[in-house]
């Protein structure tokens, strides 16, 4: 019985840290969904580029993962603007007879970026083996006889910290600044916001790299305890968009809740099913939110907060 | 005249084995007929009704799993696989449709990306049923010689392009169009958006379906990671319509020929095969941004290229 109790809290405490990496993910996700009303599909894409550069740094020049987070994300922004300046924006003008042109253009561009990393690092396993990989604290080390035994991985922790620190000051950038605000007003209805004087244009280049940044800034998170490989984008653009429709399209705040539940949600088949199933879990659940909940987490907190 | 066109292709392809091709140009064709087929399939769907799919590799596994399977498990010839996959795909194509289709947008799209992720999942791990990873092989093809297959695979591609032309010109069709064009008036009008776009799939999931179901019989073998790939298969399809044009019927024919062709040209240049993912993908993009309805749908701008300017008017 105790040793049942022990796996599901170890599992739930494994589960959350994941959750709180992949909120960052969605986060991302939702905030392009958000402003420019696609879905993009390049987003695990970015993240393994973002993690290519904290790998090269790390083993070129011995940084660690945590601190290139300084390097990705500025450099992942940059690539975010670029690619929403010179060929989002272009097809966005461009008249047609389907209308998800840009979700297919974003297939294009994941597609160029898995494909040039093949080529260019092989798709060999890469991870950074730094020196706390394997260290973690034990609740028997605070509390002597403790009935059961629970542990709490160093670097696991120290992601999911970083992260919760950079999901606070989006918030803050979204909230506080001008920038941040006229982002939010664009999201809410564009035409009435090009009536306030927001930039549009502007605004949505910028949306698209914070949006690239985040992820980029998860991928650094991710390497040290993770591995990489060209092709791992696609798992997590699924992740990416499973969150976002759990948490309701194009919202934040539904977003890192969809995060931590997916997380809680993953590491539970990992354990009781198997690793192997996962990307099974994470479409029922995706299903599970279509067909009971197709306003995702956000319908519930909008109810709460009309008061109804 | 324009009615004799497809029946004058269909009688010029009957004819060319009888050239003596050899067994790669043969192979090269059977190809180009299958992913036309698919690509025809995924029009009804994409092109006409608007319902974009990233995940035809779903469909397309499981008619190639459902031939296989039947091959495997009870022992008889896997050509029944065909029959038996228009059942299996309308009633799977009956549940993605009844959860994914009553809402809009681009929940479909999400959907079918990850459906085909799932069946590659669930047919490594349920290895007693599907044999895993090492995949299920015919011990011996119906014909050494390729003309059969050819003759199998125009057949049903001649079928395909039959009902997908009667389909458009009935009612159907204009209800496909509709939809596409405003699900909002055409909900209006009293047409049952989510019937409609249902039956779209369903009909589509069975064309890819029976393509699958040849691919089986053809290739004499399949495993998980060759019929459920992401872009080998799904985002293939998506370009032969795109490339070939979309909403029209010489489109994923068009569109079929050059992404086999192109796809053969690439892999045989040392240096550059590796890199055939970015040259589609940079195909994808220059596609999408100055020729966004395809080839044929936008074959005026492409001649009007050519022309001097004064003829422009």
């Amino acid at each position: 019985m105790a040793a049942q109790v022990e796996l599901f809290l170890q599992t739930l405490i494994s589960g959350f840290l994941l959750g709180g990496l992949y909120a960052l993910i969605g986060l991302g996700m939702a905030l392009i969904m958000g402003v420019m009303r696609i879905i993009n599909l390049a987003h695990g894409d970015l993240m393994m580029v973002a993690m290519y550069v904290a790998y090269w740094l790390f083993t070129l020049f011995h940084i660690d993962p945590y601190l290139s987070v300084f390097v990705a994300t500025p450099l992942l922004f940059l690539l975010g603007v670029g690619l929403q300046n010179f060929l989002i924006n272009p097809v966005m003008k461009v008249e047609s007879i389907l209308p998800h042109n840009q979700v297919i253009l974003t297939v294009g561009i994941g597609m160029i970026l898995t494909n040039l990393a093949t080529v260019f690092f092989t798709s060999n396993y890469r991870s950074t083996p730094v020196s706390y990989a394997s260290k973690a604290w034990y609740l028997t080390d605070f509390w002597r006889d403790a009935p059961i035994e629970l542990s709490l991985s160093a670097p696991w922790s120290l992601s999911f910290i970083v992260a919760v620190i950079m999901t606070v000051a989006l918030w803050f950038f979204l909230t506080k600044t001008d920038t941040g605000k006229s982002i939010r007003a664009t999201a809410q209805d564009i035409d009435a916001a090009l009536l306030m004087g927001v930039n549009v244009g502007v605004m949505r280049a910028v949306t698209f790299g914070i949006g690239a940044a985040l992820v980029g800034g998860a991928g650094c998170l991710f390497i040290p305890i993770y591995y990489l490989y060209p092709s791992l984008g696609k798992q997590f653009t699924n992740v990416g968009f499973v969150i976002t429709v759990l948490g309701g399209m194009g919202s934040t705040e539904g977003a890192i809740i969809g995060g931590v539940i997916l997380g809680i949600f993953e590491s539970m088949t990992a354990t009781y099913l198997g690793m192997g199933w996962a990307p099974v879990g994470r479409f029922l659940i995706f299903v599970a939110a279509l067909v009971f909940l197709p306003g995702g987490v956000a319908s519930i907190l909008r109810k709460q907060r009309l008061g109804k | 005249m324009k009615k004799f066109i497809p029946p004058i292709i269909l009688a010029g392809l009957c004819l060319l084995p009888l050239v003596g091709l050899s067994s790669y140009v043969m192979h090269i064709l059977v190809l180009v007929i299958m992913w036309s087929i698919i690509g025809m399939a995924w029009n009804l769907l994409g092109g006409y009704c608007g319902q974009v799919s990233f995940g035809h590799a779903a469909f397309f596994g499981m008619g190639a799993y459902s031939s296989g399977l039947l091959y495997h498990h009870l022992g008889i010839s896997a050509w029944w696989g065909i029959l038996v996959s228009v059942p299996v795909l309308t009633v799977f194509s009956l549940m993605l449709g009844f959860i994914c289709l009553r809402l809009r947008g681009a929940y479909f799209a999400l959907a079918t990306l990850a459906l085909g992720e799932v069946l590659r999942v669930t047919a490594e791990n349920l290895v007693k049923f599907t044999q895993g990873d090492l995949g299920i092989m015919i011990k011996q093809r119906t014909w050494v010689e390729k003309t059969w297959y050819f003759y199998v695979i125009l057949l049903l591609a001649a079928g395909s392009f039959l009902v997908v032309k009667k389909v458009m010109e009935s009612k159907l069709g204009y209800y496909f169009v509709a939809i596409r064009e405003d699900q909002d008036a055409a909900n209006s009008l009293g047409i049952n958006t989510t019937l409609y776009k249902t039956i779209a799939l369903c009909l589509s999931g069975v064309l890819t379906g029976i393509a699958g179901a040849f691919y089986m019989n053809y290739m004499g073998y399949i495993d998980p990671t060759t019929v459920f790939p992401l872009y080998d298969i799904s985002i293939v399809t998506v370009m032969v319509v795109m490339v070939g044009g979309v909403a029209t019927s010489w489109g994923p024919v068009i569109g079929a020929l050059i992404m086999v062709f192109l796809a053969e040209v690439i892999r045989s240049m040392p240096g550059i095969g590796a890199a055939h993912m970015t040259l589609f993908g940079i195909l994808l993009i220059f596609i999408i941004i100055f020729l966004p309805n395809g080839i044929v749908g936008d074959f005026r701008k492409i001649t009007g290229l050519f022309k001097p300017r004064g003829a422009l008017k």
